[in-house]
């Protein structure tokens, strides 16, 4: 007699083991299919494009009725299991009972939705079957729709991608800071933000979901943990899936997170399988398909009696959106001495990165050409040993055999016709004719074919084609790059970013061909203050590429305690300032107290976990941070001036308020220090600041590029001016220039050295140019003129300053 | 091992970092990527630098004293410096940071 099979489920994996134990046996038994679903096997993976409208759903299904009817499967479709008694042998469906002999669960997973207030109001669904996708479908046939997608994973992207193709408007909130960041890094889920914007897609990163408002029981809008509404006549949920147990479970069957199995497939019943998503082998569960295709053969083969074991292999991903070719497999994400190769080319928009470990590749993202993805997941999953050809493996299989690593070689070995910039469409041959018709610096070759002409990345390429050419004659120019990470230098670095408007650090990596995943101590700094400079609007400062100074906003000292010293304005101060000076040393024990160079006082020898509290003291009395820390205003200098002292022609002291009260809380590329003094004595040493005010008789004389550290500098005259708020702005004016500019880390004198006393005066005597500067340093300021003692003296900010937790209380026991 | 929550992922920035108070001294959690964590000594063996405020990037730590940079996967000094850090096992589940006690408690009582 011919055993009886009941199958739970009919998806993707239990579809693949049917086909599979009907090939090799087809009469070893007697098979009932149950499917809650009212269908039977489709490819689940083919929704997206259906529902882009790219395939119908006639087209992916993948057994039809006659196929069942052909091998003579019972099929229970639209029928859900809602029990399985496994003292009688029986499963229980909705319209009745089926003895078995042997049993497979393949039910699949059951989407997660996260119980936000407003979860279970009508229009609020998950994206896994096809009724899902028909309702994303109906949509469209709505004007003006719109949609709001949670989760902006794989399966939150398609919908979203799907929908917008249709013409809805489709706005994804992702909680993490970029998309899909369980299979790519910061730099691809740039690329894939950017792509998706170009559809029309809105992407909300880092954003926080609250709850689903709703109206007459029909969702209406989500509103974000900062109150945002998003209105939305559909929301999709896609934050993840959960194996689906409950059957099993209530069966008593061994579950972990899925229902376990072992490498038979077999669950701790010996006369249940299980198969699919709903399963947990060795502590894995799954959730995409090329692992379950195995399963599906091993369990055909337990069925018959065979032996068979599964082996789980590394798995590979491609996001199904037309327009973004996106590819990764393996594991890049944690883990014990990997290592990373990084390549962009950002004139194709094209980002790849591979992970080794020791010999090995272990991962592998790629965005933009993912022709070389299947090379790179065979590596992977034959763990092959790559380190002969580590150096070239990132070019792909093409650039192995003739392993030729010398860039000078692969270079000499390009065809005429190679490209060389992308941006201008420059092939080698133009170069090469360039220089033979006498071009024989870059500017030339520049200025007659305009290779490396707009985003400059191709710049190094140009100039090997060149010294290939030139033969000796051309000697390689040594401009120093920024960092290890990138071979741009500074000024290309801030000439690139405004001319291709980055407003993002991931953007500077990305368009600028960076080396490394996220930069290192030397770059980041700097490109944090170039986007923030250029973009004080739309860019967002980030600590995290602060140095410690900048980001606790106090000195650290060489014992890791920090000197904390408040603004006095012009080196003013009072009998409340200073008794809360003296309380706040008295009650945190502050070991010394030093009047500073600066005019100010310094407290030294504070300990991190007081500094917020500290500040909130000093913060009550009026007092704000004096930034001795920051590469941005340090102090005004004055003297005393016309109001005390009798040679005085001026108010310094005054001017000098006016303009720290001006210029403070601003970022600039080096620390910045002003002095006014009120007359040619000259007694608050204005000749040797970053800018220098000298009054005289008949006005301010403003001079510029002093400094008294490690080198002596004196002034050099900028110009004279008659009143006191031309002063201001000549020195407003100056300060923007210099943040527009200079280089990280050159000081106002070392950057006039590079461009020319001549060229600051010109820059700054256009009064129109004058007046736009001072704009811009104003319309900065609006952003960054903020006490930060204060705004980290906020509970949830102070917090920060604290251990994240003390553990030596607890192994005391 | 046994696994202690010490806190929420979302407590470190990204490219940031967080102390523990620990029996073998302060450790230091530093957060390399969304879900990428590692848990290293705070100290920097060469005049004892807090590792936990030097400048993040990669999976690699530059100390804000003399910055030296130290690889968080194998505690070693990068470059042409020599020395390293311990580092402890740290895992991220479900969002919650667990360190694993018996790396940062046990050595200090053996
Ligand atoms: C839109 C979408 C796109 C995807 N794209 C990809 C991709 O590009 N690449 C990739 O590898 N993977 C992709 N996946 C994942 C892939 O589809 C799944 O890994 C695969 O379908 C899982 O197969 P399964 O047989 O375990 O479960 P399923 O295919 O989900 O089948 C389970 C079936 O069991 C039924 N069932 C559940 N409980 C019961 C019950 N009590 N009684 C009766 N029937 C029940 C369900 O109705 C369902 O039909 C995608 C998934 C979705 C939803
Ligand atoms: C880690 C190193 C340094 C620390 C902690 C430090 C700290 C300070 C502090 C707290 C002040 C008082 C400033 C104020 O009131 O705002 C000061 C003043 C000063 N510092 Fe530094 N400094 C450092 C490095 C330097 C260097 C490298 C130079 C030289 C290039 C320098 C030159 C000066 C000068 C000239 C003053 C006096 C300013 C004035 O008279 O207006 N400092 N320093
Ligand atoms: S600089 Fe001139 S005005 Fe100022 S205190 Fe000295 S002598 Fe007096
Ligand atoms: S002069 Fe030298 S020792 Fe003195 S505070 Fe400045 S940097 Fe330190
Ligand atoms: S203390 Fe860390 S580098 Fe000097």
């Amino acid at each position: 007699m011919t055993k009886k099979l009941v199958v739970i489920g009919a998806g993707m994996a239990s579809g693949r083991m049917l086909e599979s134990l009907i090939e090799s046996d087809p009469a070893a038994y007697e098979i009932t299919l149950f499917n809650a679903e009212p269908r039977g096997n489709y490819n689940r993976l083919m929704l997206s494009p259906v529902l882009s409208g790219e395939k119908t759903y006639a087209e992916i299904v993948t057994h039809d009725d006659h196929w069942y009817e052909t091998h003579g499967i019972a099929c229970r479709f639209g029928e859900r299991v809602v029990e399985i008694d496994r003292d009688r042998k029986i499963v229980v469906g909705e319209k009745g009972a089926v003895p078995y002999d042997k049993l497979v669960i393949a039910t699949g997973s059951d989407p997660f939705m996260i119980p936000l207030p407003g979860h279970d109001l009508e229009g609020v669904i998950p994206y896994r079957d096809l009724e899902d996708t028909e309702r994303m479908m109906g949509l469209s046939a709505k004007p003006d729709a719109k949609a709001v997608v949670i989760g902006g994973g794989l399966l939150g992207l398609e919908a979203a991608a799907g929908m917008a193709a249709r013409g809805v408007d489709v706005t994804v909130v992702h909680i993490m800071g970029h998309l899909m960041e369980r299979q790519l890094d910061e730099a691809a889920g740039y690329l894939l933000r950017r792509a998706l914007t170009d559809k029309g897609i809105k992407v909300m990163c880092s954003a926080n979901s609250k709850e689903i408002l709703g109206e007459n029981g029909h969702v209406k809008a989500l509103m974000l943990d900062d109150g945002t509404e998003l209105p939305c006549d559909l929301l999709v949920m896609a934050v993840g899936i959960r194996p689906s147990v409950a059957l099993a479970k209530s069966a008593g069957l061994a579950i972990g997170r899925g229902v376990h199995v072992d490498d038979r497939m077999v669950t701790s019943d010996a006369d249940v399988l299980a198969l699919g998503e709903c399963v947990e082998h060795n502590g894995a569960v799954f959730g995409l398909v090329a692992p379950l295709y195995d399963q599906a053969k091993v369990l055909a083969q337990t069925l018959l009696g065979r032996d068979a074991a599964f082996q789980p292999k590394e798995v590979a991903t491609k996001l199904k959106v037309t327009g973004c070719d996106l590819f990764s497999a393996g594991d890049f994400t944690e883990g014990e001495g990997r290592e990373d190769i990084v390549f962009r080319d950002p004139a194709r928009g094209v980002y790849k990165r591979l992970v080794l470990e020791g010999e090995r590749l272990i991962g592998a993202v790629m965005y933009g050409d993912t022709a070389d993805g299947a090379w790179f997941h065979g590596l992977i999953k034959d763990r092959e040993d790559v380190s002969e050809m580590r150096d070239t493996l990132i070019f792909g299989p093409a650039f192995q055999g003739g392993a030729q690593a010398d860039p000078m070689a692969a270079v000499a070995a390009l065809p005429a016709d190679a490209e060389i910039c992308g941006c201008n469409g420059v092939c080698k041959g133009r170069i090469v004719e360039a220089v033979e018709g006498g071009a024989t610096t870059i500017e030339d070759v520049r200025a007659v074919t305009k290779a490396s002409g707009s985003c400059g990345t191709c710049t190094g390429l140009v100039e090997q084609v060149m010294a290939l050419s030139l033969g000796d004659d051309f000697v390689m120019p040594t401009a120093k790059p920024v960092c290890g990470c990138t071979d741009l230098t500074h000024e290309d670095v801030r000439r690139l970013i405004k001319a291709q408007e980055l407003k993002s650090q991931p953007a500077v990596w990305q368009e600028l061909g960076w080396s490394t995943p996220n930069g290192c101590h030397v770059c980041r700094p700097a490109v944090n203050y170039y986007l923030l400079a250029d973009w004080p609007l739309e860019y967002q400062d980030d600590p995290q590429s602060r140095f410690v100074n900048e980001r606790n906003h106090a000195n650290i000292q060489k014992d890791g305690t920090y000197s904390v010293v408040p603004r006095m304005w012009g080196g003013l101060t009072n009998a409340r300032e200073l008794r809360a000076i003296a309380d706040a040393a008295d009650k945190y024990g502050v070991p010394t107290v030093k009047v500073t160079g600066g005019q100010r006082i310094d407290l030294l020898g504070v300990r991190k976990e007081d500094l917020p509290a500290m500040w909130a003291d000093l913060n009550e009395a009026g007092l704000v941070s004096g930034h001795a820390y920051s590469k941005g205003l340090r102090t005004v200098k004055t003297c005393v001036g016309r109001e005390h002292c009798r040679f005085g022609t001026q108010d310094s002291t005054g001017l000098g308020v006016k303009l720290e009260k001006r210029l403070w809380g601003s970022w600039t590329p080096h620390k910045v220090k002003l002095a006014v003094s009120g007359c040619p004595r000259n007694c608050a040493e204005a000749t040797c600041k970053d800018l220098g005010i000298v009054c005289v008789d008949s006005g301010f004389e403003i001079g510029v590029g002093g400094a008294a550290g490690m080198d002596l500098k004196e002034i050099q005259p900028l110009v004279k001016v008659a009143t006191e708020a031309e002063a201001e702005e000549w020195s407003v004016a100056f300060v923007q220039l210099y943040r527009e500019h200079a280089k990280y880390l050159d000081r106002p004198y070392k950057w006039i050295a590079k461009v020319g006393m001549d060229w600051v005066r010109e820059a700054l005597s256009n009064a129109t140019e004058r007046a736009a500067l001072v704009a811009r340093f104003d319309l900065s300021q609006t952003i960054y003129q903020k006490d930060p003692w204060a705004e980290r003296a906020e509970p949830a900010a102070a917090r920060r300053f604290q251990p994240l937790a003390d553990l030596t209380l607890e192994a005391a026991e | 091992m046994s696994w202690i929550d010490v806190g929420a992922l979302e407590d470190i920035p990204l490219r940031g970092a967080r102390l523990v108070k620990t029996p073998v001294g302060c450790v230091a959690l530093f957060r390399t990527g969304e879900a990428e964590v590692f848990a290293a000594s705070d100290r920097c063996p060469h005049k004892g630098g807090p590792l936990s405020e030097g400048i993040v990037h990669g999976r690699a730590v530059t100390c804000p004293l003399h910055n030296w940079v130290f690889s968080l996967e194998t505690g070693e000094a990068q470059g042409a410096d020599e020395g390293s850090i311990p580092t402890y096992p740290l895992r991220v589940e479900n969002g919650r940071l667990l360190l694993d006690g018996d790396a940062v408690g046990r050595r200090a009582a053996a």
